[in-house]
């Protein structure tokens, strides 16, 4: 099963879900960290590092011996990443998207492709057992997507795969849940909370995702956030209380589960629900 | 000269929206000129604090995306097999992979393929009590929230020069992706927010390092909840010291901030007197003075 813990806002308790839930179950369990800009799962699990490539990007390399300063590649270019002057050209290597166009309507042979390098996947086993495999996107680099898809195209196909998605509701929140199995949406019963939710919901639906909810911090607000759920037929499948304990096992970077075991048979019930429904 | 303040954190969740909209209680208490601006187009939370009044609305496009004539289309596969986004299936264009490149309108041999404008959104100007808010609503699951960004940003700075504002406030988005850089870009001032967790530290060294990359931004940084965890928020501290950054302020761990959300208010308003409050009071005293606001 490949299943992915998103839920819009920041902070709301993905990477605690993803993480305690992956520790909590049996068998081949295999988590990814899709959150390359800011990754945190490898920061709560003790691990020795084991493998890592580097992620790489195409990008157009310009002869200037053969252009013809026709200002093909800069007209056809949607992303404004090559600038055509009276006697050079000017490459912005952050905005190119990797689409190869430029070389295509070169008349003249003068484009070749390279490859640059945006980031890293690092791969290895974990405690309990765990096999983690995680990205870390280049400090400056735009684009995230080229390392959110290395690391999905690490997912072990027979075990069970967690993916700890990133923030926000755009491209690289798509990358990381597209094709997944079932999606678990996490929550804090709070205005920010629900708006967020609301949005994940959203693109869930525009992807034709199976998904249900669990709501973080439970107690800190108000109503709203299961009269959203009941609303929208949508399951809540867990509540985690809003803890000061289980604040400070995070800060620390401790996984719950390992000091409220209790919390695994819980974790191993979402499971299991998410198994049957 | 208008001065931009962006508030940011690399990792979410760690008060940046909060924490914003306290600032702008009371720059707006100071007598101060203010415009806001949320930077987070893809989960926008600061109307949520600030109860905005919506005035415009601008439809936003942030790219192209193409559309195949299946009545043209001969069904040759050209576009599907040079797509490097694998955006096309069975002759059909997924809206969400395509990033508009426009290699299958150049490749199609019957004129098939055209780029038409994305609908990616959409962009608001309102009005709050403290001045006017600038912010926007990407579509959920669409790309290009950099360039949405950029345009907040653009709009907010037209309307402070209109009408005489002295400080533009930006909450921007989580991460150190696109939005963030397009958030960063430019500002005179960013602001930091860490929570003193495992996770807090390693993600403001990678924002710091990012908003390092822009010479003309001045970092400083703030503490949030750092009570939760008092040996972190030290190592946050002498983390701050080694790197010659500006501490401006550290803020407890205080329940009466998410009942203040829940009330939809402004901690700094809905609870003057609370531990939250009277320690946002001092860190916008060091943010006044370090921005030369007074």
């Amino acid at each position: 099963m490949l299943l992915a813990v998103a839920g819009g806002k920041g902070g709301c308790g993905k990477t605690t879900v993803a993480v305690n839930l992956a520790l909590s179950l049996e068998g081949e369990v295999q988590i990814l960290d899709c959150d390359v800009e800011e990754p945190n799962v490898h920061l709560l699990l003790t691990h020795q590092p084991a493998w890592e490539k580097p992620v790489t990007v195409s990008m157009p390399s310009f002869n200037m011996e053969k252009c013809l300063l026709c200002g093909k590649c800069s007209d056809f270019c949607q992303y404004n990443a090559i600038a055509q002057l009276p006697k050079r050209l000017l490459f912005f290597q952050e905005l190119c998207h990797s689409c190869g166009g430029c070389k295509l309507v070169c008349p003249a042979e003068a484009i070749v492709e390279v490859e640059r390098t945006v980031g890293v996947v690092k791969g290895c086993r974990a405690e309990g057992g765990l096999s983690l495999v995680y990205g870390v996107l280049n400090v400056g680099e735009p684009r995230p997507i080229p390392v959110v898809e290395a690391v999905r195209a690490e997912a072990n196909p027979k075990g069970t795969v967690i993916i700890d998605v990133p923030p926000g509701a755009s491209c690289p929140v798509v990358a990381s849940i597209r094709g997944v199995d079932r999606l678990l949406l996490v929550t804090e019963p709070t205005p920010m909370g629900l708006h967020d939710l609301a949005l994940m919901v959203d693109v869930a639906r525009r992807l034709n995702l199976r998904f249900s909810v669990i709501v973080n911090r439970a107690g800190l607000g108000g109503n709203s956030v299961y009269d959203f759920c009941r609303r929208e037929g949508i399951p809540v499948l867990m509540e985690i209380p809003y803890s000061r304990r289980i604040a400070e096992f995070y800060s620390k970077g401790v996984p719950f589960v390992k000091a409220m075991p209790e919390w695994k048979e819980k974790f191993r019930e979402v499971f299991r629900s998410l198994q049957e429904g | 000269m208008i001065k931009e303040l962006v508030v940011v954190s690399g990792k979410g969740g760690t008060g940046k929206t909060s924490i914003t909209a306290s600032l702008a209680a009371l720059a707006s208490k100071a007598g101060l000129k203010l415009t806001l601006a949320d930077c987070d187009v893809e989960a926008s939370n600061l109307p949520l604090l600030l109860n905005p009044e919506a005035r415009r609305e601008e439809a936003f496009s942030g790219s192209k995306v193409a559309s195949i004539d299946l009545e043209k289309c001969t069904r040759c596969m050209v576009c599907e097999e040079n797509c490097r986004f694998k955006a096309i299936k069975e002759f059909k264009v997924d809206e969400l992979l395509c990033e508009g490149c426009g290699v299958c309108v150049q490749l199609c041999p019957a004129e098939a393929v055209k780029l038409k404008d994305r609908d990616s959104g959409r962009l608001y100007a309102s009005e709050t009590r403290y001045g006017p808010l600038i912010h926007a609503r990407l579509n959920p699951g669409e790309a290009n929230s950099g360039k949405l960004v950029t345009l907040v940003r653009y709009r907010a700075r037209q309307v402070a020069a209109e009408r005489g504002g002295q400080i533009i406030l930006s909450d921007g988005p989580p991460g150190i992706g696109c939005p963030v850089i397009s958030s960063i870009t430019g500002v005179d001032f960013a602001l930091l927010v860490a929570e003193p967790t495992v996770s807090g530290l390693h993600d403001l060294r990678r924002i710091l390092e990012l908003v390092r990359h822009f010479k003309e931004v001045k970092p400083m940084v703030a503490v949030n909840m750092w009570n939760v965890n008092p040996k972190v928020s030290e190592e946050i501290s002498v983390f701050c010291f080694n790197e010659g950054l500006e501490l401006v302020g550290k803020i407890a761990f205080d329940g009466t901030v998410a009942e203040a959300a829940a009330g939809r208010k402004p901690v700094v308003e809905y609870a003057p007197r609370c531990k939250a409050s009277e320690e946002l009071r001092k860190l916008w005293g060091r943010v006044k003075s370090l921005t030369g606001l007074g």
